[in-house]
């Protein structure tokens, strides 16, 4: 009798093993864990556990797997080979992550042969959508932030020079050109487009002939993160803001996580972005308290992680919509106009064409609350698209 | 060479001279040990096609550094130009796998020749230093041409075309590892017999008495541009095949830590002994493999351990302890 329970314990076991089995979507996760781009594959990874943790319930009883792999920074190669292996050895239905548009682009040719959606979680050059009709985007173009405040920035008084400083690679000329854009169209003139090498880390030659050069406004784009920190602090040391010289950018100037090393520098400073941790929405607030009480007090979620974040809403809503069986065409029409109104950057919506990000921009002032810097939203501009597509048409096929 | 002089001591010396160019069995291992993962792990085959690129870029730099006693750090820059040629033919609608491998080698190898005639004039430090700004110089280079280059954003939208007109690079990886395996066999015989050659055998010389070369008369420094110029053309045909297959490039293809890790690599098996690239890659490339799976976050760690550990107890390498163990055993014997 004892031996016949056990028997049927194990055989229980046995068949509800293969059936979660069925049940669990396994999804790829290419990042960067381990070099100078770890901390940004760190602030993704900690809000791809986060969603899960909070949200498992919502898909039961489908599980998903997340196989995570370093890309170890922007090396294409790499990323396309754990690609490859992501696609055939461990047999995953959906792919995300992708830091960095070279790596982006590397797996385009991959995930077309192999038909496997894939959701960019940070990689921001225009072009990269229309590489794959299996891609779709979650974080942002640089048009899309770059272009407004050059807009924005033509419509201040006093201010009909520019200057551009930019990191000299794909996202770095994307930004260059669009905030010139932006700002001529506006009446403005751009007096110089200067490139930064991509491994600068001494930028107060950069900045001192900006000083000479005494436009009304800078803008500078740099990576997020600790190059951010660096310029932040030449423009500080070498008294631009006193000289007059406004200092404008995206919000990879003044990275949410960076602003606590960030003190010296004057408040003011007014960039364009799709997410500060600051912003007072009910979404955001619940968003950075939970981040807070997973990964403590000191810690702040950035731009990076809501990126991933919404990668994972629109990942758990292909899944809870096909009740765990992926089916590649059904899944990217899936994603074709998803939209999450509680995003704690507002709402966000995949573009039914082009399969790209559509969300609000916000004008933010940097200031100083309590004795701690933060990017504090005042103009919020409504659901921008990618202008870049508009000026750049899709070539027939 | 410590092996050689062990076999000298158990045949007479001028056996081991007339038969040390014969083939052993035991050095068709590598190439028997090539075939089964094509069907057995068939979707390690992206990782064993760059294990095998990789094994001759350090059987090239084996030939300079082991037998030519070179020392560089800026062996990438020549694996970098091999890939950018091969990848710039691709992208720019020349997608011939082999042709585009013959214009990577040929580019890689006139540019050794013409800067190993400048640098190889110096010794030591010196001329570690200026193989190093080479590969700086070059990389510096590639990031500014982006139009050709495509900068730091690599090298995108390269194209091959079937090999030979018939076998389509695939999503598993299998006619790129065929195709990496088969031009390491070439390069592999090629290279044995340079080895064994009286060139070859003049490069040992130099190594281990430059005085005594210049004067028995041999044109040293004619040598040594030759066979560098010839470990640049092998490197570069690496640099192409990577290109080809992965179908990508970007500048980490001609950094110093390339040159550095192949280095590491070569060391790891054993320098100066042929198989030593042959050891020393696939045991580097596949712990690090593991190692980077079981530990995305921490595993340079680990890499690092093994890397302590092998430096400490290991000199000489892979080979090096293979060599040990068998004197005990040989030594043991009455």
């Amino acid at each position: 009798m004892r031996l016949f329970r056990i028997a049927t314990l194990a055989l229980t076991a046995i068949v509800s093993a293969t059936a979660a089995d069925a049940q669990t979507v396994r999804v790829g996760f290419v990042t960067s864990l381990s070099g100078p781009s770890a901390s940004i594959g760190d602030l993704m990874d900690k809000a791809v556990r986060l969603y899960i943790e909070q949200n498992a319930a919502s898909i039961a009883p489908v599980r998903v797997e997340i196989i995570r792999r370093d890309d170890t920074g922007p090396n294409p190669e790499v990323a396309r080979r754990l690609t490859q292996e992501l696609i055939t050895r461990e047999r995953v239905q959906l792919l995300t992550g992708y830091i960095y548009t070279p790596n982006a682009m590397a797996v385009a040719p991959l995930i077309n042969e192999a038909r496997i959606p894939t959701i960019i979680m940070n990689a921001g050059t225009s072009a990269i959508v229309r590489q794959s009709q299996m891609f779709a985007r979650v974080s942002f173009t640089m048009w899309q932030s770059a272009y407004p405040l050059g807009q924005w920035t033509a419509r201040q008084q006093g201010v009909r020079r520019s200057y551009t400083l930019v990191a000299d690679y794909a996202p770095g000329h994307d930004s260059e050109q669009a905030f010139i854009r932006g700002f001529t169209e506006g009446g403005g003139q751009n007096v110089a487009a200067v490139r930064m090498p991509m491994n600068t880390v001494d930028f107060a030659p950069f900045l001192q002939r900006v000083r000479d050069e005494r436009p009304d406004a800078l803008f500078i784009f740099v990576p997020a993160g600790v190059v951010a920190r660096g310029i932040m602090k030449a423009y500080a040391d070498l008294g631009l803001a006193q000289a007059g010289i406004r200092l404008v950018g995206q919000g990879d100037i003044t990275p949410d996580e960076e602003l606590p090393n960030m003190t010296d520098v004057p408040e003011g400073i007014i960039t364009m972005h799709h997410y500060s941790a600051d912003a007072d929405r009910p979404a955001n607030r619940a968003f950075v308290e939970a981040w807070r009480r997973a990964y403590g007090a000191n810690s702040t979620p950035s731009f990076y992680s809501v990126g991933a974040w919404d990668a994972m809403a629109a990942i758990f809503h292909v899944i809870r919509e096909q009740r765990g069986q992926i089916d590649p065409a059904r899944t990217m029409e899936l994603l074709r106009g998803w939209e999450n109104p509680n995003s704690p950057r507002g709402m966000v919506r995949i573009d039914r064409e082009t399969r790209d990000v559509v969300q609000n921009e916000y004008l933010r002032r940097l200031e100083r609350v309590d004795g701690r810097l933060v990017n504090r939203e005042i103009e919020t501009i409504p659901m921008v698209s990618d202008p870049w597509v508009r000026f750049n048409p899709a070539p027939p096929r | 060479m410590a092996p050689h002089a062990r076999d000298a001591a158990r045949t007479s010396p001028v056996d081991s001279l007339v038969t040390r160019h014969r083939l052993r069995p035991l050095e068709l291992l590598p190439w028997v040990l090539v075939i089964p993962p094509y069907w057995l792990f068939d979707t390690y085959l992206p990782l064993g096609s760059e294990i095998l690129i990789m094994v001759l870029f350090a059987l090239s730099l084996d030939l300079i550094l082991g037998y030519a006693g070179i020392v560089t750090l800026g062996h990438a820059a020549f694996f970098g130009l091999g890939a950018y040629t091969a990848g710039i033919l691709a992208a720019n609608g020349w997608g011939e796998p082999i042709s585009g491998l013959a214009a990577a080698a040929a580019v890689a190898g006139a540019t050794g020749y013409v800067t190993g005639r400048i640098i190889l004039r110096a010794h030591g430090l010196t001329l570690l230093m200026m193989t190093l700004v080479i590969v700086l110089a070059l990389n510096e280079a590639a990031n500014r041409m982006g139009w050709l280059t495509g900068g730091a954003d690599g090298l995108s939208g390269i194209e091959m075309w079937p090999l030979l007109g018939l076998f389509r690079f695939d999503l598993y990886g299998r006619t790129g590892y065929v195709y990496a395996a088969a031009v390491l066999f070439v390069a592999w015989i090629f290279v044995r017999r340079i080895v064994h050659s009286p060139f070859g055998r003049s490069l040992t010389g130099i190594r281990e008495n430059v005085t005594r070369m210049h004067a028995i008369g041999v044109p040293v420094r004619t040598r040594q541009v030759t066979i560098y110029a010839i470990a640049a053309v092998l490197a570069g045909i690496a640099g192409g095949l990577l290109a080809q297959t992965t179908q990508s490039v970007a500048l980490t293809v001609m950094t110093f830590e390339r040159s550095g890790a192949i280095l590491i690599m070569l060391v790891l098996g054993g320098v100066g002994r042929l198989y030593g690239a042959f050891v020393g890659v696939p045991a580097y490339m596949i712990a690090q493999d593991n190692l980077a799976r079981l530990d995305p976050v921490y595993w340079y760690f680990w890499v690092g351990l093994m890397l302590v550990v092998v430096v400490l107890f290991a000199r000489g390498g892979i080979l090096g302890i293979v060599d040990r163990a068998r004197d005990l055993v040989v030594r043991r014997r009455p």
